[in-house]
């Protein structure tokens, strides 16, 4: 009765076999819960190494065809997110069209697609909350346009220009925005994993209802920092989703030559926690997964892993050349598979085409009006200025200090010399900071 | 800065005494990252326990750099690992530690720290820590790193102050094509861990006649590319082209005459030939691109004070990166350019 009650007043539902340790004057917390299922072991005279267990399914709402078949799911999402759904993905769809060809023609110095995987970041933005963190990795792009992180704002960043967040210090790509709750990305592979555990867990603490959402792809998930995340998250219960892209492909290094086991899915349930694979390209799927997902987290407080099956169409980055490896030879491999997982949009768009929530034009009307944004943002962006020199030196720390200070005064000293080799007119107030 | 090379001519003259070689005349125009395939190639063909490995290594590199190796030599020799760099550190130590020639391959320098660990607390202790029980000498970790132009934080950094403070771990980094096969053979035969940093942006931008045939370098020996005799500058990589280009204007400019050393073993280095130097001209310059504050251009300056102090005639002067992030948009105003150099040489010069 006692542990019922404190059960009930810190609003927390155990599982069945799940009990409060008791204890004089303790704080009861999900921590001091005991698993009995960790002491408890079962004897055998079959002397049997397993290697396998039942290959975890893809679940999915729509076929390949986005005929519903799991009328179940099918309401779960209002007619109305389901049109900007689709106006989304096909503005990422248009953007990652021009943007990498603004690459190509030298517009900027870097880009990666979402080519094919256009649902995974705009259904999973869709089914948490906006005010959930989220730790991206980098082809996350269409959780930032759900969150209405804005495609003038991608090309500011992309551009490196002084309205860029970033203030021009990283590669393109490297979104991010505190008031979009998007932790800004970083280029090592998997970093933003554990600390997605340890923001979950600050979340649980601190009573709030929000949770942080970590993505990855399956070759991230080779990484150390993986298998830490995974096991903090669930052992402190952190309120945390793992989400995985697993589009097959780590630059050029197919699934099979990344792991051998069961993909990304069976580690979450080795690690203990509650764990789906869903069909990545299916957005009614993802949406679904996400929202549940979230729920348990926040009243099971522990965390849940989503691994969405998808297929990287595009190449890695543009500094990839994918047909050098996905020969025909490799194609083979994937024949199957790509005939199920056809493009996210296109399922979506079949769906929507026969609840005439959108007519056979407006797809074309809303690629032109996504072109024309895309094209006029990225104008804009590449005419503004680089930002101030000086922030070469800010932010190092919270303020900058005294031998930084002196280095930045060196470098006045310098141009103020040979400000002529340098480009400074390209930069706000560039001349200024040479002769300041 | 890629530009700016191209238009100025960075050919060294053949050092055929050093490079020891046989056939001399048979010469093969080649890039730096050709001659690093080539010596891959020499090291799997000359031992048969090499192999080479790492993130999408199979295909040739994210670089071109082990093109053609798995045609060759098979999958079981040249493979693929999981994305993992500790994973690759260990796994390279295990085979090193058991009778196989490890050469790993880290895809950039910037993501070389999941290995630290293994690396520093491993690899570099192993001989040390068992008694000379067991070693890993027979390991070599190749990695790109360095400014490239457009690579920012992660995909710019020259780490190799990091290591150089390790006791028990070789670092190496090349200049040229032709350095850069004998360096790499040489890593890949000498009996200690070896790190192995490529300067990336010159993989395709450095081209030069390069002996066809198998030929080392020796490790720990420095190389006086150019004699002078007012003023001393020590670098490594691509930043001696700065130097080079750097020196061209000084003394086009005025009377100077400039010693340039090419350090090639970062450490344990050649004090001999960095000491003689900087006895005979009384001053010197240490650039590197990493930033300035704990960069080994600080630990050359400290051992050129200890063993010179009556020689200098100006305090040693480092012209390095600034103690910031590698930054995108800002890097031409952080490395430590041509310009930077010219007028370090010219306040050298007149202290």
């Amino acid at each position: 009765m006692f542990c019922k009650s404190i059960l009930k007043n810190r609003a927390f539902t155990s599982s069945a076999n799940r009990f409060l340790v008791q204890g004089a004057n303790r704080q009861f917390g999900a921590m001091d819960l005991i698993n009995y299922d960790l002491f408890d072991h079962k004897f055998t005279n079959d002397m049997e190494f397993r290697s396998s267990f039942d290959k975890l399914k893809c679940f999915r709402v729509l076929d390949e065809e986005g005929n519903v078949i799991n009328k179940d799911y099918e309401g779960s999402i209002d007619d109305q997110t389901l049109q900007k759904m689709f106006k989304t993905m096909v503005m990422m769809n248009e953007a990652d069209v021009v943007f990498n060809q603004a690459q190509r023609q030298s517009r900027i110095s870097f880009y990666m697609t979402q080519l094919g995987e256009e649902a995974a970041g705009v259904g999973s933005a869709a089914g948490i909350k906006d005010h959930d963190l989220i730790f991206p990795q980098y082809r996350e792009a269409g959780a930032f346009l759900w969150r209405g992180f804005s495609i003038q704002q991608m090309a500011h960043q992309l551009t490196g220009n002084v309205h860029d967040f970033g203030k021009g210090r990283q590669m393109p790509v490297h979104y991010g925005s505190n008031k979009h709750n998007i932790v800004t990305v970083s280029s090592p592979l998997c970093t933003q994993v554990p600390q997605a555990s340890g923001a979950g867990y600050q979340f649980r603490i601190s009573g709030q209802d929000r949770i942080a959402v970590t993505y990855f792809g399956e070759g991230a998930a080779s990484e150390g920092d993986f298998h830490s995340a995974l096991n903090f998250a669930a052992t402190l219960r952190a309120q945390t989703m793992f989400f995985c892209r697993n589009n097959m492909y780590a630059i050029s290094t197919p699934i099979d030559d990344q792991y051998a086991g069961d993909g990304i899915a069976v580690r979450g349930i080795a690690y203990g926690m509650p764990t789906i694979r869903v069909d990545g390209n299916d957005i009614f799927a993802i949406y679904n997964a996400c929202k549940k997902g979230r729920e348990m987290i926040i009243k099971e407080k522990r965390p849940v892993l989503i691994e969405a099956i998808s297929y990287r169409v595009g190449d890695h980055s543009t500094s990839d050349f994918s047909q050098r490896y996905r020969d025909e030879k490799e194609m083979l491999k994937w024949k199957e598979l790509l005939s199920k997982f056809k493009s996210p949009i296109h399922r979506l768009e079949n769906y929507l085409l026969k609840r005439g929530l959108v007519k056979p034009e407006d797809s074309k009307q809303y690629r032109l009006e996504a072109l024309n944004q895309v094209r006029d943002a990225l104008k804009n962006a590449n005419d503004q200025k680089k930002p101030s020199i000086d922030d070469m030196f800010n932010d190092v720390y919270d303020t900058v200090m005294p031998h930084l200070e002196d280095q930045r005064k060196q470098l006045k000293e310098h141009l103020k010399k040979y400000g002529e080799k340098y480009n400074l007119d390209t930069f706000q107030g560039g001349n200024a900071f040479a002769n300041s | 800065m890629q530009q700016d090379m191209e238009n100025f001519d960075f050919s060294d003259k053949l050092n055929v005494k050093e490079l020891k070689l046989k056939n001399p005349q048979n010469l093969q125009k080649m890039n730096l990252c050709a001659t690093i395939a080539d010596a891959l190639d020499i090291a799997l063909k000359t031992d048969p326990s090499s192999v080479i490995f790492g993130e999408d290594v199979k295909f040739g590199g994210v670089f071109r750099c082990t093109q053609g190796l798995n045609e060759k030599y098979g999958t079981d020799r040249v493979f693929n690992t999981p994305l993992s760099e500790q994973g690759i550190a260990g796994f390279a130590i295990g085979l090193a530690s058991s009778g196989a020639n490890a050469i790993a391959e880290i895809q950039f320098a910037d993501y070389i720290f999941p290995a630290f660990d293994q690396i520093v607390n491993e690899a570099a202790k192993y001989r040390y820590r068992s008694g000379n029980e067991f070693d890993c000498g027979k390991l070599t970790f190749r990695s790109p790193s360095g400014a490239v132009g457009h690579g920012a934080l992660y995909h710019s950094q020259s780490p190799e102050a990091y290591f150089a403070h390790t006791p028990g771990l070789i670092t190496v980094v090349p200049r040229s094509p032709v350095q850069a096969k004998g360096l790499l053979l040489s890593s890949i035969r000498n009996n200690n861990p070896v790190l192995f940093f490529e300067p990336k942006i010159l993989y395709r931008i450095a081209e030069e006649e390069v002996p066809v045939e198998d030929y080392e370098i020796p490790l720990m020996k420095a190389e006086v590319l150019k004699e002078g005799t007012d003023l001393t500058i020590i670098s490594w990589g691509t930043q001696l082209r700065q130097v080079r280009m750097a020196v061209a204007m000084a003394e086009k400019e005025f009377d100077v005459s400039c010693e340039i050393i090419d350090l090639r073993t970062i450490f344990p280095y050649d004090e001999e030939t960095v000491l003689q130097s900087v006895k005979k001209t009384g001053k010197c310059i240490v650039t590197h691109e990493a930033p300035i504050s704990g960069g080994f251009g600080a630990e050359l300056a400290a051992k050129i004070q200890e063993k010179c102090f009556l020689h200098l005639e100006a305090p040693v002067r480092r012209v390095c990166g600034y103690d910031t992030p590698f930054p995108l948009v800002f890097e031409t105003f952080y490395l430590p350019d041509r310009f930077k150099i010219l007028e370090a040489i010219k306040e050298t010069v007149k202290y």
